[in-house]
C-alpha cells in the first residue's frame, strides 16, 4: 500500500515534469494566446493554435511607421514634384548620340581596364587566402578565424568608401579605383571560394599522401582540379560585377565613367547622362555575353 | 626483378597520368592572353606613388580606426550614430518594401503565361532600363526631385529593388502549377478563392525570400548612397572623410562593418528557414 502510494506520487510529478516541459517546448506566442480546442465528432479534442497573422502584420506596421519617422518620407513631394523626374527620364531617353565619341570612349576604356586590372589583382591574391579560410584544409583554428574574420571585414566595408579613403592616399585616378575593386573583389571571391573547397572530395587528397607525397603535392593535384571551376567561375562573375561597380567610382575621383557622371549630372545635361548609360549598357551586355561564354567552356 | 616491378601498384597509376592529354601548349596560350589583356589594362592605371600627405592619411585612418570617437558612438541625437544607423535600416526597409510592392505589378505584366508575349517583352524592356542606370545615378536624379535627405534614398531604392527583385518573382510566377488552378476551378472556387488558396502558397515563400535577399543588398547600398548626399549614414562619413576628422571616421566605420556583419547573418539565417522549413 505504501510502496503503491508513494508509487503514485512520483507518477503524478513526472506527468507535472512533463507538462512543465511540453508547455516550455510550446513557442513563447502560443504560451500567451491559448490555442483553441476543437471538440470532433468522436470526443476527442485538437488544438488549433491561434494566427500569428494578427501579431506580424502589427509588427510589420509599427516598423514601417518608425522608418517612415526617421527618413522623413512624403507621398505628397512625389506627387507634387514626380513631373520633374519624367522631364530628366524623358531626356535620358532621348540620348546625344554625338557625345558618345566625343567624350565617353576614353573613360568607358579606362573603366574596362579598372576592373581587369582589379579584377585580376584581387583574384590572384584570393586565392591563397581562401585556402587559408577553409576549414577542411586549413586545421588551424586562430589563423582560421583570423582570416574569416579580415574577409568578413573587407566585404562589409562599401568599395565606394574605399575608393574615397584610397583616393586621399593614392591621388585621385584610375589607381585609387583599382585597388578598391581589388579589396572588393578579394572579399567576394576568398568567401565563395573557401564555402565551395569546404565541400570538395578530400579523398584523393588523403590517398595521395598515403603514398607518400608532401602536403602541397597531394593538394596541387587532389585539391586543385577541384577548385579550379569554381574559382575561375566566381572571378568571371566578380569581373561582370565590378565593370558596373568600377562605372560609378569615378563619383568620388577615383577614375573611370563615373568623373564624366558626377560632371554632367552637376551640369544637368541629362541628354549626356543618357549616351553614358547606352554606352555603358551595350559594354556590360557585351562583357556579360563574353564571360557567358567563357563560362560554358569551363562546364 | 623485372616481374616484380611490373607487379607495383603504382603502374597503373603511371599509365594512367602517361594517358592523360597534354595541353602544356594551351596552357601557356591562355596564360599568355590573361598576361596580355593584363598587360593592356595596367596601361591606364600608371600608380603615380603616395601623394606627400598619403601616408600620414593611411596612418591617421588606421589610428581613427582603432580609437573611434565613442561620444559619437553613445550619442543619441540626430548627430549620433545610433540615429544613422536607424534612418540607414529604415530607408533599406521602406526601400525594399516599396520596391517588392511595386514589382508585384510588373513582375505579373511581365511573366509569359498571364500576359501576352508583346505586352511581357514591353514591360521587360522597362525592366532592363532600370536595371541598366546605377543606383547612384537613380539618387542623382531623384536628388532634383526629392532635395538631399533619406526621403531620397527611399525613393531611390524603391526603383532600383524593382529591377532584380521583379526578375526574380518572373521566374516564380512561370513556374506556377496551374494543375492546382484547374483543379481548384472543378471544385467550384470563384477567381479570390483561386489566388487565395491556389496561387498565393506557391508564391509568397519565394516572393518573401527575394525581398530579404534585396534588404541585404539595399542595406549595403543605402551606406553609400549618403556620398550623393541621400541620407544614411554614408553623408556624415564622408563628410567627416573630406574634412579629415578620422576619429569620427573610425566610429562611423565601425558602426558599418557591425550593422553588415549582423544583417548578412539574419538574413542567411531567416532565408535558410524559409527555404527548408523550421528547423
Amino acid at each position: 500500500m505504501r510502496i503503491e502510494e508513494k508509487g503514485h506520487v512520483e507518477r503524478v510529478k513526472a506527468r507535472q515534469a512533463a507538462a512543465k516541459a511540453a508547455a516550455k517546448r510550446e513557442p513563447l506566442f502560443d504560451r500567451i494566446f491559448k490555442p483553441e480546442t476543437i471538440s470532433i465528432s468522436n470526443g476527442n479534442t485538437v488544438d488549433r493554435p491561434r494566427s500569428r497573422t494578427p501579431l506580424i502584420l502589427a509588427i510589420f506596421l509599427a516598423v514601417v511607421w518608425i522608418a517612415i519617422q526617421a527618413t522623413g518620407f512624403s507621398l505628397a513631394t512625389i506627387i507634387e514634384r514626380g513631373s520633374e523626374l519624367g522631364t530628366i527620364l524623358g531626356q535620358v531617353l532621348t540620348p546625344n548620340w554625338e557625345f558618345i565619341p566625343q567624350r565617353v570612349i576614353g573613360p568607358l576604356v579606362e573603366t574596362v581596364q579598372m576592373s581587369i586590372v582589379g579584377t585580376l589583382a584581387g583574384c590572384i591574391v584570393g586565392l591563397p587566402v581562401a585556402i587559408l579560410a577553409s576549414s577542411n584544409i586549413n586545421h588551424n583554428k586562430p589563423t582560421l578565424l583570423f582570416f574569416r574574420f579580415i574577409l568578413s571585414i573587407i566585404r562589409s566595408i562599401p568599395t565606394l568608401i574605399y575608393a574615397l579613403i584610397l583616393a586621399l592616399i593614392f591621388s585621385l585616378g584610375a589607381f585609387a579605383g583599382t585597388v578598391a575593386i581589388a579589396l572588393f573583389t578579394l572579399g567576394i571571391v576568398a568567401k565563395m571560394l573557401y564555402e565551395s573547397i569546404e565541400t570538395i572530395d578530400m579523398g584523393p587528397f588523403e590517398a595521395m599522401q598515403s603514398f607518400g607525397a608532401t602536403t602541397f603535392e597531394a593538394f596541387w593535384s587532389a585539391c586543385m582540379p577541384q577548385i579550379m571551376p569554381i574559382y575561375l567561375d566566381s572571378c568571371l562573375y566578380c569581373f561582370e560585377l565590378n565593370v558596373r561597380a568600377s562605372a560609378i567610382l569615378g563619383y568620388v575621383g577615383a577614375g573611370g565613367l563615373g568623373v564624366l557622371i558626377s560632371e554632367r549630372t552637376g551640369l544637368r545635361r541629362y541628354h549626356d547622362v543618357g549616351a553614358i548609360v547606352i554606352s555603358l549598357f551595350l559594354v556590360v551586355w557585351i562583357i556579360d555575353l563574353i564571360s557567358d561564354y567563357l563560362r560554358s567552356k569551363l562546364q | 626483378m623485372e616481374d616484380s616491378l611490373n607487379m607495383n601498384p603504382g603502374q597503373n597509376i603511371l599509365e594512367a597520368l602517361a594517358a592523360e592529354p597534354k595541353n602544356l601548349w594551351k596552357r601557356i596560350l591562355i596564360f599568355a592572353v590573361v598576361l596580355a589583356i593584363a598587360a593592356w589594362g595596367a596601361t591606364s592605371v600608371d600608380f603615380n606613388g603616395i601623394t606627400q600627405s598619403g601616408a600620414k592619411i593611411a596612418g591617421s585612418v588606421i589610428n581613427g580606426i582603432m580609437h573611434p570617437n565613442t561620444e559619437l558612438l553613445f550619442n543619441l541625437t540626430t548627430d549620433g550614430v545610433p540615429f544613422l544607423v536607424l534612418q540607414t535600416i529604415a530607408i533599406a526597409i521602406l526601400g525594399t518594401i516599396f520596391g517588392a510592392l511595386l514589382a508585384i505589378p510588373i513582375s505579373f505584366l511581365s511573366a509569359t503565361n498571364i500576359v501576352p508575349r508583346p505586352v511581357a517583352m514591353i514591360f521587360r524592356a522597362i525592366v532592363l532600363f532600370i536595371r541598366t542606370i546605377p543606383s547612384l545615378m537613380w539618387a542623382l536624379i531623384w536628388i532634383r526631385v526629392t532635395g538631399p535627405g533619406a526621403f531620397c534614398g527611399v525613393v531611390t531604392q524603391s526603383i532600383c529593388s524593382i529591377g532584380m527583385v521583379s526578375k526574380m518573382y518572373v521566374t516564380a510566377i512561370e513556374n506556377l502549377d496551374t494543375g492546382i488552378l484547374e483543379s481548384l476551378d472543378a471544385a467550384g472556387c470563384n477567381t479570390f478563392e483561386k489566388i487565395r488558396v491556389g496561387v498565393l502558397p506557391q508564391l509568397l515563400a519565394s516572393f518573401i525570400s527575394t525581398a530579404i535577399y534585396r534588404f541585404d543588398i539595399n542595406l549595403k547600398d543605402a551606406t553609400t548612397l549618403g556620398i550623393v548626399g541621400a541620407g544614411g549614414i554614408g553623408s556624415p562619413l564622408v563628410q567627416s572623410i573630406s574634412s579629415a576628422k578620422y576619429h569620427n571616421v573610425g566610429a562611423f566605420l565601425w558602426a558599418l562593418i557591425i550593422l553588415v556583419v549582423i544583417i548578412e547573418w539574419l538574413s542567411t539565417k531567416i532565408r535558410t528557414r524559409l527555404a527548408h522549413g523550421r528547423q
